[in-house]
């Protein structure tokens, strides 16, 4: 029977491969070898180096240079070299330079396309029809922000010089995500693709070139995580943004600790996937098809937890079987492929090993009737149920196509064990009720939220995570400021380490009348109550004279501990409620505190010794309060032109419970700024004062008795600095952390936020001008972060 | 005749216990769709996510394609698909006779030939035509397996008496249609006339006795991709042994998320009952490339099985001769031309 005959008769699918010739023929014009990109010049292939491979079939593509600490050097001073020019060219000058690159790209879609999937085995659909067009896309967004940049970030500047470290998953794709912001806002950068998908970063270097984008404005250094480390030891860097593993990115968090480099972080997930009994179920199904089988579900978004209501669990695993029966897996160059290779060896031995252990923990593991490809590296689609919790399955990163399902029953339960994870990347949702969707939505500790779709990126969103899964967001207004600074903010000029508060011997004299003066205790403020310390000791606070003025308690890791806990119990309520709600209690405390006003300017004064100064402080403090108190409810979101029939809401959330370090200087304003900003936003704070002006916060917990602040919202525990902050900075329940000091403590505070991967906010012993209000919207952005909620409509 | 008549199909009552089981029982390939009673809760339980549905619709087609031999293979199962339709106001004998002597061999010999494709496996699958056409359409396909389709109960806009339209079908089965394609009143759909939509088309089914009963839902018309999905389980309740997309008459003709959504329920009907109903988009599928897309939707969702012609069919005119310059070129290696291929 003639083929066509046969395929008449069995309606088979054939071979429809897309053609390799014009990236092979790209490779071999470079002897399929490449050395790195800097200052505009490809440099020599010769060196050390390693072999970039093809994962379809295992063989070699090309030789790619293992980049030294000397290379990246090298790259960092033409960076440095060419930053100034690049900033001074101007917001149109860059913008037209962005607009050349997005061209660019769109001119060689199809040659970066097939490259792209060559390296790293992704179907061409993928890299055709999503990763490429979407590079282009965000070369276009960000060529706009450069544009508007002075009209919409009025008082920012540049960074500087950025090192960018990328994954393997969409090399071309988080490429542009880390470039595209970076150039627009004035920024150079030292980009280290992945060493195991170097080609498309080496090809965009060459139009880089092509376009005539000025000599070290763009350099890429390749190699694998020793150049990476480099890179982030580089003293000249000042940032990093690095995508990747949670556990790299811990890494570079503690080495980056009181570099003063700035730091975006965008890392793993275990991501949930919702589907309530009043979904459009066989939507669902190809949901889960673009959640966790989209480029073998190594995705850090990856909807990897199936939560489904137990009503419709059933329906919906026959369902999905069904379906994976039908994917396709094979060369990643063939058009009609859903599935195509694993990346590299490594990671397929991850992800079988990972999907034993939970087969040996009990889990169903469930995989279609075909066969996988014998050559290349390939893994099929799975799907595991009676996984529990605490199950390796339902907790660790697989990033393969391997989907836990787990069943809840109620809309709580869904968030829960929506909830029930250190990270928190992204999230699905499926109801046809809006009133359901949009209730889960914000419960759900993530940066992005799909409703009733999965997987949707677009450069005018903002994406990125909550908890352990990172913190910066990419995209849209609220990823640019990840690559600008406040004018305010100083640039290197370091305050002297703090000097040892100096012991109080003697007592000033007080007069009460010809009687002994009534003895003043100031205890801690756990919960809305005064408690005293745990270790019950005393420290005495000196004023400027040096003389003794009072004790305030000396608070240790166990009052930290309550104070969290206080913290956490309220902050959830204090969020939930309005935010009208949130500033009436704010302009509240500003008029208590000004019925004070006296008392607390005798206060200042006394540790300042200046009355005239005190006044302006406190009459600062009140103008303070009245500001967050004023943004309280006017720090809303946007909702985001992103181009598919939807609304993507960008919502700043509260970050949640915050530790916040005062600085000694300012002491009762600069407290009533961070407490007021966090507060206002719905966050709850766990305050250490200054240590040397500590009456000041103690002073206060009347004033926020008497305003309605529930108890927990603000909690304040006195005592030494050196003893209270390690245990803040490193609780895993507290969220993120402020610490206004010096280098060793803004060092210390960011090294021990490791742990959970806090949001940390630190000064490095540079002043903040605590008396300037233009700061303020800075404070809100610290105070919270964007989570995007995609809804679309239509019925 | 009246909608007294369906007594053969009971309604059923309305009850909380009528959801769809869990687990499909088997198909039962071979047997003409009976219908079943209403099930109002299973009609008032379907969810169709718009956007969701279009995201699937517009990657059906990027993550599947076929070329070479398998897009001639495929093409050709495209043509055995086709009602070869015409519905014009000026239809004549004459017209028909040439569009039957078409469907009895729509593509040139000699490209058959050379795809090594036996001539007697590769004639349409029906001619569609209005009611008076039939008698002529059927003396020119003697000797052909090609059945008459004729459209009835007052297409295309199917306003006219219920009685009359019943009368319509009996008398286009007396003239030797075998397949009936009718209307169903959308006014039915669009007021949530569940009930009245279910006994007509039950009794349009009773009208065509052994003759097979495509219920074409005119979607264009049905407003929501809901209704769509509910009026095609109804249909399919009521006895349709296809349900049909469109008239070709209406502003927006079969589109793929309407296609979408239909196969889905054919799919659910299927795992409910067994029985096992055609599909049928119609109106304004003119290129090969099109009918790719349809044989491809059709496969993904609903597996080989429905490509076939007793299971899934084409409306029709055009289409055919783009599908004819696709072969040749298939053949020869070089683009083709209209004027090379005979006219319908």
């Amino acid at each position: 029977m003639s083929k066509v005959a046969e395929v008449f008769a069995s309606m088979e699918y054939g071979p429809a491969p897309e053609s390799a010739v014009p990236a092979l023929e790209w490779l071999e014009a470079h002897g399929r070898a490449f050395g790195h990109f800097i200052d505009g010049v490809l440099t020599g292939s010769e060196g050390d180096g390693f072999e970039c491979a093809n994962p379809a079939t295992g063989r070699p593509l090309a030789r790619i240079r293992q980049g030294t600490p000397q290379d990246v050097a090298k790259a960092v001073e033409a960076a440095r070299r060419a930053q100034p020019d690049w900033e001074a060219l101007g917001p149109h000058g860059r913008a037209r330079h962005l607009y050349a690159l997005a061209r660019g790209i769109q001119k060689h879609a199809r040659l970066f396309a097939v490259l792209e999937s060559l390296d790293n085995g992704k179907p061409i659909r993928e890299s055709r029809d999503l990763d490429i067009p979407l590079v282009a896309r965000h070369f276009y967004h960000h060529a706009g922000w450069a544009q508007l940049m002075e009209e919409e970030l009025p008082g920012y500047g540049p960074v500087g010089v950025i090192g960018q470290i990328i994954p393997w998953n969409f090399p071309m794709l988080m490429l542009a995500w880390k470039i595209a912001p970076a150039l627009a806002t004035g920024n150079t950068v030292v980009l280290k693709p992945a060493e195991f998908t170097p080609l498309t970063a080496l090809r965009f270097a060459e139009l880089c070139s092509e376009v005539g984008l000025p000599p070290g404005v763009v350099n890429v250094v390749t190699g694998d995580g020793l150049t990476g480390a480099a890179l982030v030891a580089h003293p000249d860097v000042d940032k990093i943004a690095f995508t990747g593993s949670t556990e790299v990115g811990r890494i570079i968090r503690e080495a980056t600790a009181g570099s003063g480099k700035r730091l975006s972080l965008e890392l793993g997930g275990k991501s949930p996937f919702l589907v309530f009994d009043d979904a459009d179920l066989d939507s669902v199904v190809e949901g889960v098809v673009d959640a966790i089988w989209f480029n073998q579900g190594q995705v850090c978004c990856a909807g990897s937890r199936i939560l489904v209501h137990e009503g419709v669990a059933d329906a919906l695993e026959r369902k999905l079987r069904a379906r994976m029966e039908t994917l396709r897996m094979g060369d990643p160059l063939d058009k009609a492929v859903d599935m195509g290779a694993i990346v590299a060896p490594v990671q397929l031995e991850r992800i079988e090993k990972l999907v034993a252990r939970g087969r040996e923990e009990g889990a169903e593991i469930w995989q279609p009737s075909w066969s996988v490809p014998q050559e290349g590296w390939f893994y099929p689609p799975t799907l595991c149920t009676g996984v529990q919790p605490a199950g390796t399955l339902a907790q660790v990163e697989i990033f393969g196509p391997v989907v836990v399902l787990m069943t809840f029953r109620t809309p709580e339960e869904a968030v829960e064990l929506a909830n029930d994870t250190r990270y928190g990347l992204a999230a699905s949702v499926w109801s046809e009720s809006i009133n359901l969707a949009l209730d889960v939505a914000p419960a759900i500790k993530a940066g992005t939220v799909w409703v009733n779709c999965t997987n949707l990126f677009d450069a005018a969103s903002g994406f990125g995570g909550y908890r352990e899964s990172g913190f910066g967001r990419e995209g849209g207004k609220e990823g640019l400021w990840e690559y600008v600074r406040p004018a305010w903010e100083g640039r290197g000029e370091a305050v002297p380490e703090r000097p040892p508060v100096p012991p109080a011997t003697a007592h000033r004299a007080t007069d009460a009348g010809g009687l002994p003066p009534i003895d003043r205790t100031a205890k801690l403020y756990v919960g809305g109550r005064q408690v005293r310390p745990d270790g019950e000791q005393s420290l005495t606070v000196a004023g400027h004279d040096g003389l003794a003025i009072g004790l305030v308690g000396r608070g240790n890791r166990k009052d930290v501990r309550n104070a969290v806990e206080a913290a956490r119990k309220a902050q959830g309520s204090w969020a939930g409620r309005t935010a009208h709600n949130r500033a009436q209690i704010l302009y509240y405390l500003a008029e208590n505190l000004e019925a004070r006003g006296d008392e607390l300017c005798q206060r200042l004064a006394a540790f300042s010794g200046d009355a005239e100064d005190a006044r302006l402080e406190l009459a600062s403090t009140v103008r303070r309060l009245f500001t967050f108190a004023a943004w309280a409810d006017k720090w809303d979101g946007r909702v985001h032109a992103t181009p598919f029939r939807n609304v993507t809401l960008a919502m700043p959330e509260p970050i949640g419970v915050m530790g916040l370090v005062c600085p000694d200087e300012r002491p009762l304003l600069a407290l009533a700024t961070c407490v007021a900003s966090l507060v206002s936003m719905g966050n709850a704070a766990v305050v250490v004062p200054s240590e040397t002006a500590p009456l000041l916060a103690t002073d206060l917990y009347q004033v926020l008795d008497t305003s309605d602040v529930p108890g927990g919202v603000v909690n304040i525990v006195t005592g030494r600095r050196a003893e209270l902050v390690p245990t803040l900075a490193a609780h895993d329940d507290v969220d993120g952390v402020w610490y206004f000091g010096d280098r060793a403590g803004s060092a210390e505070a960011e090294r021990l936020s490791v742990g959970n991967m806090k949001r940390t906010w630190v000064s490095y012993g540079r002043p903040v001008p605590w008396l300037q209000d233009a700061a303020g919207e800075h404070f809100l952005r610290e105070s919270t972060q964007i989570k995007n909620v995609w809804i679309p409509y239509g019925e | 005749m009246s909608t007294s008549d369906r007594s053969i199909r009971e309604r059923a009552p309305v009850s909380p216990m009528t959801v769809p089981p869990l687990q499909p029982g088997p198909l039962r390939e071979g047997i003409r769709n009976p219908g079943m009673p209403l099930d109002l809760e299973w009609v008032q339980a379907q969810r169709v996510n718009r956007s969701a549905v279009e995201r699937r619709a517009a990657t059906l087609g990027t993550r599947r394609t076929v070329k070479k031999a398998w897009q001639a293979g495929w093409l050709l199962r495209g043509v055995t698909d086709m009602d070869l339709t015409t519905l014009s106001g000026d239809d004549t004998p004459g017209r028909v006779r040439r569009l039957c002597a078409k469907a009895r061999t729509p593509v040139r010999q000699d490209l058959l030939e050379a795809m090594g494709v036996p001539a007697d496996r590769v004639h349409v699958a029906a001619v569609c035509v209005y009611h008076q056409m039939i008698e002529p359409a059927v003396r020119a396909l003697e000797g052909s397996p090609i059945p008459v389709a004729a459209v009835g109960a007052g297409f295309p806009h199917g306003l006219s008496p219920l009685p009359q339209r019943i009368q319509e079908i009996r008398a286009s089965v007396d003239a030797g249609a075998r397949e009936i394609d009718i209307v169903v009143t959308r006014g039915h759909v669009l007021t949530g006339g569940w009930e009245a939509l279910y006994d007509e088309v039950a009794a349009f089914r009773d009208a065509c006795g052994e003759v097979h009963l495509k219920t074409i839902l005119a979607t264009g018309e049905l407003a929501t991709l809901r209704n769509v999905a509910r009026a095609s389980l109804v249909c399919m309740m009521a006895g349709a042994d296809f349900v049909k997309t469109s008239t070709g008459k209406e502003a927006r003709n079969a589109t793929l998320p309407v296609g979408l959504t239909m196969v889905r329920a054919v799919r659910a009907y299927a795992e409910r009952t067994g029985y096992l109903v055609g599909f049928k988009p119609a109106g304004g599928i003119r290129t090969a490339k099109e009918a790719l897309l349809w044989l491809i939707l059709m496969r993904e969702e609903l597996g080989v099985r429905w490509t076939e012609p007793d299971l899934f069919r084409f409306g029709a005119s055009s289409l055919l001769a783009d599908i004819e310059r696709q072969l040749e070129h298939h053949v020869t290696g070089r683009y083709s031309a209209h004027h090379r291929h005979p006219v319908a």
